[in-house]
């Protein structure tokens, strides 16, 4: 009785074939991503690049960057909006703001930042705080073409309604409609807003810190990584963060699972927000 | 090839019709979906999971927004089981009642984790059925019961299909039973399920499902 062994189905099979290609091929390493939700954009990608089977898609991007390319878009998930839970966005103004005022300049890292959403919203609390003049912010992400579209910093305009709101209820001072202009049919953010943003590809899975950072910001981006991948990540972050720096994570996301739990302390923990503990 | 049962439509089918269709299956996990009227048919069907249960239990119901959810809260104090909101990441505890908390789809891994994802909505609904249904049906195979509740969209009916495919065994509130039928109707249509029921009915075969083996 093969009851209990479930053998991987065949489609299971492919997928570790592809993600490992996909790896060796072209260096970006989805290996240690979790399987269900990696699994549902593959067959999204199958469906739109018009394959029969994962190992056809395997072939295609084997041979053709720009399948690649096309890929990668699903393999990341640019699904994200601004100031999205803004209770997250009035803590950081509330607790972790007066901490960054007592530096003389200040290195925050948004780490997997899709389109911007996330730079854009941190850019605005920081200048409202009479932060931004000072502050040296990196964002990174893997997927080009979500950072060309960081850059550009062009966001949909049907999107500003609820933007406004997230923007009041997360504790901002100014009229968001200042921010932006509508331009090339969508609304263009303020460019001085990002004019010491640093966007630059940068790997969570295989690349090393690169600066002391004061305040990371990463939301929505370890829920798609397993558990070894997930300690390696924080594992970088308690490397970046200075001398009890601050950690931001998405609203139902938990480092309890992680070998670092017990160095991060909770500073709000309704809005996952963490301090590197002291030792 | 196993010769697949015709679904049994009979309106109310006694105990015994119950034991006979779980004859021979040994099952490792439950899910159950629902969406308009859903609350009330779990406050309805919950109490049946017995103190002990062996079996984890994963609900999901349709919330508006992003809101809070208290469900979680609201079944620790009505069942004699554990009742938890599904955390990223945490492992799957048998005996324990998970709920899918709002705004993130929920999903079952091989090591028998859950994830959460802020994947697009599916049928407008995040968490969505299907999301659940699906990836629990690739880890538990046919080791997995699904129970699809009322509800007024089609959600759950491509995740009932899924369970089915893998050899799960699946179970639809009775439309005529149901606050609101499209969604045990779509999901009749989409996947052949195992058993068509009432919600009393239901109620019933939720303790049987640990201790049917063969």
């Amino acid at each position: 009785m093969k009851n209990t062994h479930n053998p991987p189905s065949d489609i299971d099979i492919e997928m570790r074939m592809l993600i490992e290609a996909v790896y060796l091929k072209y260096n970006y390493d989805f290996r240690d991503y979790t399987g269900a939700s990696q699994k549902r954009r593959v067959l999204a990608a199958l469906r739109a690049m018009e394959c029969g089977t994962v190992s056809e898609l395997q072939a295609r991007v084997m041979h053709d960057p720009a399948a690649f390319a096309q890929l990668l878009q699903f393999l990341t998930i640019p699904v994200t909006e601004m100031f999205r839970d803004p209770d997250y966005y009035l803590a950081v103004r509330r607790l972790v703001v007066p901490f960054l005022k007592t530096y003389p300049s200040l290195n925050v890292w948004v780490a997997g930042c899709s389109t911007g959403e996330e730079v854009y919203s941190l850019a605005i609390l920081l200048h409202e705080e009479g932060l931004l003049e000072r502050t040296q912010m990196y964002a990174t992400d893997i997927n080009p073409d979500s950072l060309e579209a960081a850059r550009r910093g062009v966001m949909p305009l049907d999107k500003m309604r609820l933007y406004t709101e997230n923007y009041q209820k997360a504790g901002g001072t100014g009229a968001f409609s200042d921010y932006y202009t509508a331009a090339y049919g969508g609304a263009l953010f303020d460019r001085a807003l990002v004019e010491k943003v640093t966007f630059a590809d940068h790997s969570l899975a295989t690349d090393a810190v690169f600066a002391e950072t004061h305040f990371i910001s990463c939301r929505n981006v370890m829920i798609y990584f397993n558990r070894r991948l997930q300690n390696r990540v924080l594992g970088l972050f308690h490397e970046s963060l200075c001398h009890r720096g601050f950690l931001g994570l998405g609203s139902k996301e938990s480092i309890d699972f992680s070998s670092y739990a017990q160095r991060f302390e909770p500073l709000a923990k309704r809005e996952r927000l963490f301090r590197k503990a002291g030792t | 090839m196993t010769p697949v049962a015709a679904p049994v439509a009979v309106q109310s089918p006694p105990d015994a019709v119950l034991s006979a269709a779980l004859r021979g299956r040994r099952f490792d996990a439950v899910v159950i979906g629902g969406s308009a009227g859903s609350v009330d048919a779990l406050v309805a069907l919950l109490p049946a999971i017995p103190a002990g249960f062996g079996l984890p239990v994963f609900c999901i119901v349709h919330l508006p927004g992003d809101r809070e959810s208290r469900l979680a809260e609201l079944f620790a104090e009505r069942l004699p089981v554990p009742v938890r909101e599904a955390t990223d990441k945490a492992e799957i505890v048998p005996g324990t009642v998970y709920f899918a908390g709002p705004g993130y789809h929920l999903s079952v891994e091989q090591d028998r984790t859950f994830s959460i994802s802020c994947e697009p909505p599916v049928h407008f609904a995040r968490p969505a059925i299907d999301v659940l249904m699906e990836s629990s049906a690739d880890v538990y195979g046919p080791g997995l019961v699904g129970i699809l509740l009322t509800g007024a969209n089609h959600d759950g009916a491509n995740g009932m299909a899924r369970i089915r495919a893998r050899g799960g065994f699946t179970v639809v509130q009775d439309p005529l039973d149901a606050q609101v039928p499209t969604m045990p109707v779509s999901a009749i249509a989409a996947s052949n399920p195992n058993l068509i029921l009432p919600l009393e009915r239901i109620h019933a075969l939720l303790p049987m499902l640990e201790t049917n083996e063969s």
